[in-house]
């Protein structure tokens, strides 16, 4: 009881500090979107050759004529009665394009997050039961290569492999087949809304269509969860209690498998939620490649367009899911190991 | 250098071959960098349509493009801008960061606490959207990419140097360097940041890989460098139409110049960190 205790505590107060921060990013993006070239109400105005009355009707409207500081203001009541404003391009508001196409991002890290731990796991366990040997050599080497190849220039050679060479993979655009028929929308993630669904065939399309973007996200984060892991289980397989379970006669797969691995996850946990933000941050790129709908290209294509809201959206997003994964992790931390939570 | 200096990098290249070939890879790139408009067997930006997409032959080892224009020319060409890109990025960070930072780190109070925040707001961005925002928001220039790239960095640099200052701060070198007279100042410039530096040596090499690879998305996905420019980024993004249609070449060259870039980088970050910290080999 009194470790949940301390562990509410400590989440509490971690949340309290990370506050500042996030009301920085706030007034940072509102900074930086307002000094964004281009003018939107000339943009957004029916055409080139709109009158000077018509821009100016669009300007009033979108509440460029007002100080600086009320503009602020005004986006900081916006944001905390949930209203995120209109994206100028697609017409609906920014809160409904980003549940939209939230899921898509979040499916897509997801799978990849998940591909990368399962191919990161063994192989740094592998590496750390013989350091110095060949195995270790091996690992090393192909995290090495991972980080090398921007996630842009691998997912194409991917693409070329498997969808033009080998012809096993689907056509690299969106998250389904344009003539596959959608799950209803349920959670949003296709996989699982098809499996809601018994939809055996539309959850084949989809997790088809997913298996490139995430193995190209996850080759590029396999280097840190796997070098992280190494290291973790090295400090771990040389501390005492392991030479004891060695001594009291318990087979070596139980030691490694239960008593360090268990022990050497907490470092790996912390780089697993690092990867899992940056990821969603930094798949612009990989959703571009693959042309899927996730929210990274919508900011994207919105910034281009100098759509000052979406961008606005999507970097308060991310760096609420950047608070919110950290604080994750500290409650799982003090779930895993409850002496942090007595300090 | 001293002598002994010099026997202790000697040792480590012998032993540690694959540092070696990092630098003599590192040395060709810059060298390919110098050397680049006098070495390209073609125009680099000299298109001839008659021969658009041709994949890889004695005369274009590394195939044309979809204008024609041999690769290979164009890989040549680019390393000078994208090593310039990376390279002012992470000096211009370095030099501010290792500035701030151990400004931070010997001061302390309010100025490093306020400092401190600022930095975790960065931290809390995502980084990569931030440089496209600040590109977006400068404009579409070569100069604003390496802006962009620089302060993307800077929160690393300044944590690093204000940690790394902050541990020595209250040495006794560092005490008879303030009684012998020096100012405040004096003490950060002329005995910290020195002291500092072989640490921060390893995270520049690191960093300049990041550089490269952050430049080259930031041009993949259109910003900063603008075509006919030749650039690796650009030269991807530019290939990624032909793709599905098994043109593999206008893709391959451009990321394999890219990828051995980034790998020459970071094993010489890794190869630093063991001449430079014998404890920290592994």
């Amino acid at each position: 009881m009194t470790t949940l205790a301390s562990i509410s505590r400590r989440t509490g107060t971690r949340f309290v500090s990370s506050l500042p921060a996030l009301l920085g990013v706030v007034v940072f993006t509102f900074i930086l979107m307002r000094v964004l070239p281009g003018d939107p109400a000339v943009f957004f105005a029916s055409g080139p050759n709109a009158g000077k009355a018509e821009i100016e009707e669009v300007r009033r409207l979108m509440g460029l004529d007002q100080p600086l500081l009320y503009q602020l203001a005004l986006y900081l009541r916006d944001i905390a009665t949930g209203n995120l404003g209109r994206s100028l391009t697609t017409g609906q508001p920014v809160l409904a394009d980003i549940q939209q196409r939230l899921p898509a991002s979040l499916e897509l890290t997801f799978t990849a997050l998940v591909l990368a731990l399962t191919l990161a796991l063994p192989l740094g366990i592998a590496a750390a039961l013989n350091p110095g040997k060949l195995v270790d050599h091996a690992v090393r080497f192909a995290c090495t290569l991972g980080v090398c190849v921007p996630t842009f220039v691998s997912g194409l050679l991917l693409i070329y492999a498997f969808y033009y060479l080998l012809g096993w993979a689907p056509d690299p655009t969106g998250r389904l087949d344009i003539f596959a028929q959608a799950p209803p929308r349920i959670t949003g993630f296709l996989l699982i809304d098809s499996l809601i669904a018994r939809d055996g065939t539309t959850g084949l399309a989809a997790a088809s269509q997913l298996i490139l973007p995430a193995a190209t996200m996850a080759l590029f984060v396999l280097a840190p969860l796997a070098r992280m892991t190494r290291a973790s289980m090295l400090a771990v397989l040389g501390s005492d209690f392991i030479r004891t379970a060695d001594a009291m006669g318990l087979s070596r797969a139980r030691v490694v498998g239960v008593y360090a691995l268990r022990n050497a996850m907490l470092p790996v946990l912390t780089i697993a939620g690092i990867v899992f933000s940056t990821m969603l941050g930094a798949n612009v790129l990989v959703e571009k490649v693959f042309s899927w709908p996730g929210v990274a290209s919508y900011a994207l294509d919105a910034l281009l367009a100098s759509d000052y809201a979406p961008v606005q959206g999507f970097v308060l997003l991310m760096a609420s899911i950047f608070v919110v994964v950290n604080l994750t992790i500290d409650v799982l931390y003090g779930i895993a190991d409850p002496r942090i939570g007595i300090e | 250098m001293t002598t002994s200096t010099l026997n202790h990098v000697a040792y480590v290249l012998r032993g540690n071959l694959v540092t070696a070939a990092a630098a003599a890879g590192t040395a060709l790139l810059i060298a390919v960098a110098i050397l680049g408009p006098w070495i390209t067997p073609y125009d680099p930006i000299a298109s001839n349509v008659s021969i658009a997409l041709q994949p890889p032959s004695f005369a274009h080892w590394a195939g044309t493009d979809q204008l024609g224009r041999d690769i290979a020319s164009r890989i040549i060409a680019a390393t000078r801008l994208d090593l310039l890109i990376a390279a002012s990025a992470v000096s211009l960070s370095f030099v501010v960061g290792a500035l701030i930072g151990s400004l931070c780190g010997y001061h302390g109070g309010r100025v490093d606490r306020w400092i401190g925040r600022v930095v975790d707001i960065l931290m809390a961005f995502p980084l990569f959207v931030l440089a496209m925002a600040m590109v977006a928001a400068l404009g579409n220039r070569v100069e604003n990419i390496i802006y962009a790239t620089a302060l993307i960095n800077l929160p690393f640099y300044i944590r690093f140097a204000r940690a790394e200052v902050n541990v020595r701060r209250n040495l006794g070198w560092v005490e008879a360097a303030r009684a012998s007279g020096n100012s405040h100042f004096q003490v950060v410039t002329h005995f910290l940041l020195p002291n500092i530096l072989p640490a921060m040596a390893v995270q520049i090499s690191l960093n300049l890989g990041w550089a490269i690879l952050n430049a080259a998305g930031l041009s993949f996905i259109g910003l900063g460098v603008q075509p006919p420019t030749p650039e690796w980024g650009i030269m991807v993004a530019e290939g990624a139409r032909h793709i599905t249609t098994g043109k593999w070449w206008l893709v391959a060259f451009p990321g394999l110049a890219l990828m051995l870039a980034v790998l020459c980088f970071n094993l010489l970050g890794d190869g630093l960190r063991d001449i430079l910290d014998p404890r920290m080999r592994t």
